[in-house]
């Protein structure tokens, strides 16, 4: 027997959507292996990594709450992935959205009114925008990578904020902690269910994805969008232009990045604080990855990345687990996920050794 | 030249001295073809593994040694997906920076707070003691001595050697170089692997000599502004020397700057420098006149696979 690859003619698409699922498997058995070797009841780890948050109630409300963030800016993303415009930087645009839209929120502490929600809001998207827009330029105009750019940018987003809490924004009755004062009730996002933190962000995220996937599957720049990406010569000659993408890829993911960090500041927050995201603008790379970079599988691979940080919290609560499990965990799907697509794109075949009588009528055959 | 300043040119090496490492293990890698975006999951990875192994075996020797493997490891599993499995190199190599940041947290959560002593001074005997130039120059730990002979060697095997020239042919045209005998992804591994082995030992370096203790997510974007270097050198060794030193000198000079009060802004401001920095020396560097020498690998990121 031997085994022989060889590249299908096209994608296996039943496969290309099995491999998340595989993907999400052999973590869960990688997970196994881990706690076993860290000294812990695995069944037990198991357990309170990925079941027992999905048990209750709040649980469930807290997974709608982190998976919020994660699917709103997955969706962007996936757009610029599809065209092969790479943010990187998503976390530093959620950080500018919050700056924005949070600084707003400050400005207008003392005033009243339904209409504060959606002004801090567009404060927040356009934070984000005006944060991808500097990649976006350099990428346009000279061609300068936006991987290292917009990664750059979130350090400098980062201090940015910390500079504005540790400084200017400091509560000053907030007896020298470095963070802002709280918001006023109108710029607080209402809860949606009552006695959890699951907020109305929820709603716009869902409302975000079929949006994105109207978008990509029914429109003209859908269509131009996956062109330039997979065919840009063909994109070029049918008079797509690149540029346009590089805007447009970035202002969309840089915009919902935006907004999804103003939601945590508006939301579970309630004020600036120098640390507003556990890198949501990372793990949204790999829920767009594991969605197929397609808006309604990011929906349910935003729930699961989701489950990953609340199971990580419920492990270190639970059983004392390092926090860090979360991100090995994160990791390794994506590496799992990245392997197994192997399988949608070629195909595997054992084949008995052909014997030397065979072999020679092959050869004389040619 | 007063001592202050010797001393400040000093920290300037000790700080490039990181960058060199994994720029010069990333320029090979991007020579072969290949573009791995986990150096900084990489440089981590080998900063964990030699401070854990040095704090717990004493020997700081076997603790470089485990962070070249550790960065090897990470390597290899970049290259299975990649070259084997013909996965995305972008996608990949985030993979390997998120699953780097996640293992190194994990694996060094036992070590934060120890202090290790910090790697020995090789003093040039003769030399070390003159002025100005023996601190400069003669009175370093191995490791910087190690970087710049790297530069050397690099430059050499690029350029003068059989084997240079096969992986720069991979690199430029896969096709080719396949067509007249060699094994492009076997020459891409090796790459790959030498790329782990420098950014596990630039890991090192940080955690052993630069700041000699562990703390979690150290690296802080060096794997980073090591990626963004080699495109600042156009892929040529000596630039990538220069480059580095050029952002030692600036994360000193803003150390220096927060430390001595020397501009009445934020220390946070100061600190975003070296980040400015790199986009503005990528930008300088894509739009300027230079632009026609911008010589990527003709093949860089793309996937190769032998027709059977």
């Amino acid at each position: 027997m031997s085994l022989k690859i060889e590249r299908r003619q096209e994608l296996d698409l039943r496969m290309f959507y099995m491999t998340p699922v595989l993907a999400v498997v052999l973590t869960v058995l990688a997970g196994f292996l881990l706690f076993m070797f860290m000294g812990y009841d695995p069944f037990l780890g198991i357990y309170y990594f990925f079941i027992s948050p999905l048990l209750s109630g709040y649980g469930l409300a807290e997974l709608g709450l982190k998976a919020s963030p994660l699917i709103l800016i997955a969706v962007g993303l996936a757009i610029g992935f599809r065209a092969n415009v790479w943010n990187i930087g998503a976390e530093g645009q959620l950080t500018m959205g919050a700056v924005a839209g949070g600084g707003l929120a400050l400005a207008l502490i003392d005033v009243q009114g339904f209409w504060v929600l959606p002004l801090i809001c567009i404060a927040g998207i356009l934070g984000g925008m005006a944060w991808a827009a500097i990649p976006a330029f350099l990428k346009a105009r000279w061609d300068v990578n936006e991987i290292l750019t917009s990664l750059m940018l979130t350090y400098v987003a980062t201090l940015f904020l910390s500079t504005l809490v540790f400084g200017p924004w400091k509560d000053p009755m907030g007896f020298n902690f470095p963070q802002s004062e709280m918001f006023s009730d109108s710029a607080i996002l209402p809860i949606v269910l009552e006695g959890t933190r699951l907020h109305l962000g929820v709603i716009v995220a869902l409302l975000v994805a079929v949006a994105g996937w109207v978008l990509m599957t029914r429109t003209i720049i859908g269509f131009q969008v996956r062109v330039v990406g997979q065919a840009p010569a063909a994109a070029a000659f049918a008079g797509f232009s690149r540029k346009r993408m590089i805007w447009l890829s970035l202002l969309t993911s840089g915009g919902l990045a935006g907004l999804a960090g103003l939601f945590e500041v508006a939301g579970p927050i309630g004020q600036l604080i120098p640390s507003i995201s556990p890198g949501y603008g990372f793990t949204a790379i790999i829920v767009a990855f594991l969605g197929r970079l397609h808006p309604i599988g990011i929906i349910g691979a935003g729930l699961i990345m989701a489950l990953s940080y609340i199971g990580g919290e419920n492990a270190q609560v639970e059983a004392g687990m390092p926090q860090a499990v979360t991100g090995l965990f994160q990791g390794l799907l994506l590496f799992f996920l990245l392997a197994s697509d192997f399988l949608a794109r070629y195909r595997i075949r054992f084949e008995a050794p052909t014997s030397r009588t065979t072999a020679r009528k092959e050869a004389s055959a040619q | 030249m007063n001592e202050s300043f010797v001393l400040g040119l000093v920290t300037i090496i000790s700080a490039a001295t990181p960058l060199l490492l994994a720029a010069l293990g990333e320029l090979v890698v991007e020579r072969s073809g290949v573009l791995n975006l986990g150096v900084e999951g990489m440089m981590l990875a080998g900063a964990v593994t030699g401070f854990a192994v040095t704090v717990t075996t004493g020997s700081a020797t076997l603790g470089i040694v485990c962070a070249m493997a550790a960065g090897m490891a990470m390597a290899f599993t970049f290259g299975v997906l990649t070259l084997s499995l013909m996965a995305n190199q972008v996608a990949t190599g985030l993979a390997l920076t998120i699953f780097g940041i996640g293992l190194s947290s994990l694996v060094g959560a036992g070590f934060v707070g120890i202090a290790v002593d910090p790697l020995p001074k090789l003093n040039i005997p003769g030399v070390s003691t003159m002025p100005v130039i023996g601190p400069l120059l003669f009175s370093h730990d191995f490791l910087i001595y190690a970087s710049v002979a790297l530069t050397a060697g690099v430059a050499w095997f690029l350029k003068r050697s059989r084997g240079g020239m096969i992986l720069r042919a991979v690199g430029e045209s896969d096709e080719s170089a396949h067509s007249i005998g060699y094994d492009v992804i076997r020459v891409r591994y090796m790459a790959v692997l030498f790329g782990g082995l420098t950014s596990g030992l630039a890991g090192a370096f940080l955690s052993l000599s630069y700041t000699p203790l562990w703390i979690e997510n150290m690296t802080a974007g060096r794997g980073w502004i090591a990626l963004a270097l080699v495109v600042f050198a156009t892929w040529r060794p000596w630039w990538v020397l220069f480059g580095a030193y050029l952002f030692g000198g600036v994360t000193i000079l803003q150390l220096r700057a927060q430390a001595e009060g020397w501009f009445d802004v934020p220390s946070q401001v100061m600190s975003m420098l070296p980040y400015i920095a790199t986009i503005l020396v990528l930008t300088i560097i894509s739009a300027g006149p230079w632009r026609a020498r911008l010589k990527a690998p003709a093949c860089l990121g793309k996937p190769f696979r032998p027709a059977s």
